[in-house]
């Protein structure tokens, strides 16, 4: 079993370089930020180091940051431009009995990201889910389409802060 | 419905007419749907379990809609599922009754204002005989919904024009 300051410091040591991997203890679960395109590496090699053997996925989610500008029309909606959307690995050990929560965030406007779904099976239907309803494109998902949605649904992502539901749906009155 | 108060001439004989006896047959069976969608469909079951029987008022789950009178529409309707809902009503043979049950199915129910996802109310793709109100109804309020279906078949007629 290995203590959260023990991972960031064997990760940083092998992922060496500015700001790759940053420990952030302020929140009510310590997390370890990555750099969005260093994230495959790392997951392979949590997976696959003998004294961390994170061999266990809990949960993928992504986040809508709502760090962006906000621009708010006269009808009372909003468009939030740049700021990030972010995904959170939630790890686990079960045989070293540790947990780690992994955090990166890309940029509104172009958010991909490299797909975890060959390193934790788990993560194929998280990763489809957090691209169906954020818009957060995993390059390598073997599969990557909507999964909550309807496949022909062309409104956007309905869990990003700025989402506007639209009118109609296939000829179906939408709101209420 | 009156069948029975017709003279008995014969034994085993009873004496009615053609509009009587086929609204008898049709409001003592009427076929359900196999369908169910979220907690109500849970509900639904109970109903039809051996605690509430609703086998007792001739209501049997088919496994086609092709041989069915009635569909219950029990839990929150998606917009993914409209679709499907409106085909599988279109499979079903006339006559046909639709009972919405639970909040969800009548209005959206608790997505009424943010479920981006849900149609508000089942009634917006195919026409509903029976709204039962509730989140989800108790077994006893889906019987109730489904006595005043049958009243409401016992009151049309097959051969008389309306």
């Amino acid at each position: 079993m290995k203590t959260f300051e023990e991972i960031l410091q064997i990760l940083k040591e092998k992922f060496e370089g500015e700001n790759n991997i940053e420990g952030h203890k302020d929140g009510t679960e310590d997390v370890i930020q990555v750099t969005p395109s260093l994230i495959k590496a790392v997951s392979d090699f949590l997976i696959s180091e003998p004294d961390l053997n994170f061999d266990s996925m809990i949960l993928l989610s992504g986040v809508d940051d709502e760090n962006g500008e906000k621009t708010t029309s006269e009808d009372g909606s909003f468009t939030i431009t740049g700021g990030t959307l972010s995904v959170y690995y939630h790890l686990e050990s079960t045989t070293l009995k540790h947990k780690l929560v992994l955090r990166i965030s890309v940029p509104r406007e172009e958010p991909v990201c490299p797909s975890v779904a060959m390193v934790w099976r788990t993560a194929d239907w998280h990763e489809r889910e957090a691209y169906d309803l954020l818009g957060i494109v995993f390059e390598g998902h073997p599969d990557l389409k909507r999964i909550l949605m309807p496949y022909d649904w062309e409104f956007g992502y309905p869990l990003r802060k700025d989402y506007k539901n639209p009118e109609f749906y296939n000829g179906m009155k939408v709101p209420y | 419905m009156g069948i029975l108060d017709k003279e008995f001439l014969q034994d085993n004989i009873v004496v009615t007419n053609l509009d009587a006896m086929l609204r008898w047959a049709r409001v003592a069976s009427v076929w359900q749907t196999t369908f169910g969608l979220a907690c109500c469909a849970i509900e639904m079951m109970a109903t039809s379990a051996s605690h509430y029987d609703f086998d007792r008022f001739g209501l049997i789950p088919r496994p086609s809609p092709r041989q069915s009178d009635l569909i219950i529409i029990s839990g929150t309707v998606t917009l993914k599922m409209a679709t499907r809902i409106k085909r599988i009503y279109e499979q079903m043979p006339d006559p046909k009754y639709v009972i919405s049950m639970g909040s969800c199915s009548n209005c959206g129910g608790p997505y009424w204002e943010h479920g981006y996802h849900v149609l508000k109310g089942v009634d917006r793709v195919i026409p509903v005989d029976v709204y039962v109100p509730g989140c989800p109804p108790r077994p006893e309020a889906l019987l109730e919904g489904l006595l005043k279906l049958k009243e409401k078949i016992g009151n049309e007629s097959l051969i008389k024009s309306a």
